[in-house]
């Protein structure tokens, strides 16, 4: 036993000892600028992960990574598409590598478990991607802000009111990935769509990863609704679109997507079975507007590929950030002044082509594009601004006392207005 | 363990053999009471979260080195005392050790259920049967979002409010883990592991010489359910969130691997594994983004070079040292 | 709408058969549970997928991933050798083996989604009875049929599928007849690789290909054979077709279910009939 509980100690010792090489000296106000960012580089959302580092570099290394005289270092860490690693190298970046803030993460479970533990710890964390509508609703954190991003039942509610009103649409399908965010998305959109005196007809809801959609397409096709709306991600969304196209309904029915399910990152992928779907987001990157068609082009030859949400929310929250730490002549150490900085920014270079503002509660209101995927002249296929609505917020046109007295919106709570 | 044998061939235990070890472990146990002071703030942490799993290691070479049953259930059962304890703390607003003690009944009562479906069955269906009902646990953890929070899992401050601090807290759990530790070391050594130990052996001959081998397995089962589930409440302290990754396989590979880098059959192993795995972990991630595949190449080699562990492998070369 | 839903799980049986075979004849024989067979599965699909989008040819991605997997196959069948006789031990094996390939296809390909290009033959929706079904998922039932019959006349019908049949029996007196049992189990792991490959590439066209598509496959694949028992051809069609009807079918009425509908059958049998429906004692 002596040998034994000997290589556990000396192992156990050793093991520790050797993060000592690993601790940085702390810098104090005029050192370099330490950025923590958590991304996904493996596991399911892997290459929305990638995107996100490179979205950020991207901004970092066109204004040669410094802020004013202060040299900029970003910390890339892994959260695996997992919670649990999530915390843990939240926990490394803010108690080992000693950055001053966080950015990033990509699902929702790893940023609401980063975001708590920032709650505990008052390291700021801003969240481009994360769009669980209560983080800058009903459980706001003072240090926890979406800088660039937005909130999940933010998007669809104008793309409800322009298939009611412009495409016409009365009876709507709804399916998605049955998860918080589906369930906000979803909501968002059955709630205006209803309010307006449309019908859901019905709600699918299927396990993240579903590998065969067969099923819910011959539901669809028997309830022959006007058209069918579909808030699905990655791998999902990709499968989804194929087997709408491979069962005969594309053409047949409109399909409306969530703005996940035809960005970049899924229909770069895909050929012609993405055409013609129409959502709805504050990102089109078919947009004429001359910002947008510069981030585009700069971003296309970085990476070779077309900015999807990831890429693009975190050029802009890199942006966002470098704008409100030079208001602040650097001095992000004094961290209520920074957060007020950040909450005060006004964006007026956003590759948007418009100025970006957060409204009281930490979220961005934009103006919001209707798109419809089509073909690039150049090959391959982009999301094109087919209509604008300005000024929309989290929270659309309601007022935000009565809208914060509604629950949030989950599987059992749409939003549907009953008749 | 080696006792030393008198004349008459009977074990002794007053000897300065006996001795040099409790010396050593005191030595051991005050290195480890120090951290806090020698290592603060996040090595404390991540101490802590080594500790955690080596319970978790050691609950899983309970079976599978002592009873000769590799499960691949552990993490669900870990996960599973994990969840109660924060669905009790935060969505039921309860008292934390109360938490803590309705996690572990929890933990006990899936190890039960588990072992009640399992203890018939041996090798590789033994593994594929718990791999299955691991599964059937992390579907329950995913689907039953009205209580387990779905994807989003459950957060929020769940540590009792003695143990906020978290020196404090390490030390805590160096306590329990202590406990822990000394109550496994003495089931294993005691007549109830030797039978174990026997089973591994020969099932069919412990059952001709009189055993009741199915009821010593569901016992030993269910004590390392509620060891795999002392760690998981303890996690939850740990981490205030869970989250249906908590129960998933990964899980359960990541307790099975630290067993096995440490040492099948040894229980100290799985100190030593979850203390290397941990530290790879955190040093591998500074250099490379390819921890899957150096987790990966870390089983494959230990099981062409090294399939005893760190520390069967230690005990062979001592042995082989000491014997003429 | 019945007979579209039954044709769904008749389709996805036809995949899960092409993956499932593979694996239940490298388990029957060599008692090695190979979980990696899973990410060969997405190694192959991701090969074709590059081959075929390379070369515009479906039959090329197809030859390329049955090629590359093999390959992949002869690795992995060295390795198990180190660790031979030791059954337990060689699955932890192929666990490893299982992470490290699952990244290095992300290190290859990348995260995106992927699909193998369906030749144009195949793409769209064939008219029939009154509905419209995709003539690419006809295609893979197909393709599953064929391949049901050529490993049936493989086994009953010439010397490696009596040996094989023999082995799963019992290896031990065919090796005292003499045969050398270790060219048998090559060449069945080469069989089973080869399977796997041809899952992967027809698979990866309806399925699609990512970084967790490995783990999923090899789920419903030990399912498929924990149910229909290992070793047996039988057992693997009754296996597919039980595993793809119970996912089609739950999916659509007991949506809350999704794996319990699976793992419990699966759970169940492994308690109380552990050999599965179709497997043999030794």
């Amino acid at each position: 036993m002596d040998r034994r509980t000997f290589v556990k100690s000396s192992s156990a010792m050793a093991g520790l000892a050797a993060f000592g090489a690993f601790t940085p000296v702390r810098a104090q106000g005029t050192g370099p600028i330490r950025i923590g960012l958590l991304t996904p580089l493996t596991g399911v959302v892997a290459s929305g992960g990638k995107e996100i580092a490179e979205g950020f570099n991207l901004y970092w290394e066109q204004v040669g990574k410094k802020i004013g005289n202060r040299p900029v270092e970003i910390f890339v860490e892994d959260d695996g598409s997992n919670p649990d690693i999530a915390l843990q190298k939240a926990r490394k970046l803010t108690e080992q590598t000693k950055v001053d803030f966080l950015v990033g993460d990509l699902l929702a479970n790893t940023g609401l478990a980063v975001a708590e533990y920032a709650k505990g710890n008052g390291i700021p964390y801003f969240i481009p991607v994360i769009a669980a509508d209560d983080l800058t609703q009903r459980k706001r954190i003072p240090n926890v802000i979406r800088v660039a991003g937005y909130s999940a039942s933010q998007m669809p509610r104008p793309l409800a009111d322009y298939a009611y009103k412009k495409m016409g649409l009365r009876k709507v399908v709804t399916i998605s990935q049955d998860y918080t965010f589906g369930h906000e998305q979803c909501g968002g959109f059955a709630q205006v769509f209803t309010d307006l005196g449309g019908t859901i007809v019905a709600q699918h809801w299927h396990p993240l990863n579903t590998q065969d959609f067969s099923p819910y397409i011959a539901q669809i096709q028997s309830a022959a609704p006007d058209g069918v709306f579909a808030m699905e991600t990655g791998a999902d969304a990709t499968r989804f679109i194929q087997q709408w196209t491979n069962f005969g309904l594309k053409g047949k029915m409109k399909l409306l997507g969530a703005m996940n399910a035809t960005d970049q990152s899924v229909i770069r992928t895909l050929g012609a079975e993405a055409e013609g779907i129409i959502s709805a987001a504050h990102f089109a990157e078919g947009s004429d507007a001359p910002a947008t068609k510069k981030f585009v082009a700069d971003y296309e030859a970085a990476y070779k590929k077309l900015p999807s949400i990831y890429g693009f929310s975190h050029y802009s929250a890199a942006m966002w950030l470098a704008v409100a730490i030079n208001g602040i002549g650097g001095h992000i150490e004094d961290r209520p002044r920074f957060l007020d900085a950040v909450r005060k920014t006004v964006l007026a270079n956003s590759p948007l082509g418009k100025q970006v503002r957060l409204d009281d509660y930490g979220n961005p209101i934009y103006d919001i594009y209707i798109r419809d995927v089509v073909k690039r002249p150049q090959g391959g296929y982009w999301n094109k601004p087919i209509e604008t609505y300005p000024n929309v917020s989290q929270f659309w046109t309601y007022k935000v006392d009565e809208y914060l007295k509604q629950p949030p919106y989950s599987r059992t709570f749409q939003g549907i207005k009953k008749s | 363990m080696t006792a030393a044998t008198g004349a008459d061939g009977l074990a002794v235990t007053a000897s300065p053999r006996a001795h040099r070890r409790v010396g050593w472990t005191a030595l051991v146990l005050a290195a480890l009471a120090l951290v806090p002071f020698v290592l603060p703030g996040y090595f404390t942490s991540l101490a802590t979260l080594m500790l955690i799993y080596a319970l978790l290691a050691m609950s899983v070479d309970l079976l599978a080195g002592y009873a000769g049953r590799t499960s691949l259930c552990h993490g669900a059962i870990f996960g599973t005392a994990t969840y109660v304890v924060m669905y009790m703390t935060t969505t039921a607003g309860g008292n934390p050790w109360l938490a803590a003690l309705l996690g572990l009944v929890a933990a006990i009562l899936v190890g039960a259920a588990f072992a009640a479906l399992a203890v018939r069955t041996t090798g590789v269906y033994f593994l594929l049967l718990t791999l299955a009902l691991g599964m059937v646990v992390w579907g329950i953890c995913q689907r039953w979002t009205s209580v387990s929070g779905g994807e989003n899992g459950l957060r929020g401050v769940s540590r009792p409010a003695l143990l906020a601090d978290p020196s404090v807290f390490y030390w805590f759990v160096l306590a329990v883990g202590v406990v822990a530790t000394l109550a496994m070391w003495r089931l294993v050594c005691s007549p109830f592991g030797l039978a174990l130990k026997g089973i591994r052996e020969s099932e069919s001959r412990m059952r001709s010489v009189g055993y009741h081998t199915t009821w010593h397995l569901f016992l030993g089962f269910v004590f390392s359910a509620a060891m795999a589930g002392l760690a998981g409440v303890l996690y939850a302290w740990f981490n205030s969130f869970v989250s249906p990754s908590t129960v998933a396989l990964a899980q359960s590979v990541k307790g099975l691997l630290m067993v096995i880098v440490g040492g099948v059959g040894t229980l100290f192993g799985g100190i030593v594994g979850s203390v290397l795995i941990i530290v790879l972990e955190n040093v591998a991630s500074s250099f490379t983004e390819r921890w899957s595949m150096v987790l990966g190449a870390l089983f494959v080699l230990t099981m062409i070079f090294a399939p005893e562990g760190i520390v069967g492998k230690l005990r062979s070369h001592v042995a082989r040292r000491a014997s003429p | 709408m019945s007979l579209l839903q039954f044709l769904n799980g008749l389709t996805f049986a036809a995949l899960l058969f092409l993956v499932a075979s593979g694996f239940t004849l490298i388990f029957g024989l060599m008692r090695i549970v190979n979980l990696a067979h899973g990410a060969m599965y997405l190694m192959g699909g991701y090969v074709a997928y590059a081959a075929a989008s390379a070369s515009g040819s479906f039959l090329l991605g197809l030859s390329a991933a049955v090629l590359a997997v093999a390959a992949l196959g002869l690795v992995e069948q060295g390795l198990l050798r180190f660790v031979g006789g030791n059954e337990l031990r060689q699955v932890l094996l192929t666990l490893g083996l299982a992470l490290m390939l699952n990244d290095a296809a992300l290190v290859l390909f990348g995260g995106d989604t992927f699909s193998v290009p369906m030749p144009a033959a195949l793409q769209g929706a064939a008219s029939f009875l009154g509905l419209f079904y995709p003539r690419y998922r006809l295609f893979v039932l197909a393709a599953g049929l064929l391949v049901l019959v050529a490993l049936w006349l493989v086994m009953h019908h010439t010397r490696l599928g009596a040996l094989i049949r023999a082995g799963v029996d019992d290896a031990e007196t065919v090796q005292a007849m003499g045969i050398d049992i270790r060219k048998v189990f090559v060449a069945t792991f080469m069989l089973g690789m080869a399977l796997a490959g041809i899952a992967g590439a027809l698979g990866g066209a309806f399925l699609s290909l990512y970084p967790t598509a490995d783990s999923e496959i090899l789920v419903y694949s030990l399912a498929v054979v924990i149910i229909g028992g290992r070793g047996s051809l039988a057992g693997a069609v009754v296996g597919s077709l039980a595993v793809a009807m119970l996912s089609t079918y739950g999916q659509v009425f007991f949506p809350e279910l999704s794996y319990f509908v699976i793992f419990g059958p699966m759970a169940l049998l492994l308690a109380f009939r552990p050999l599965g429906l179709f497997g043999r004692t030794t």
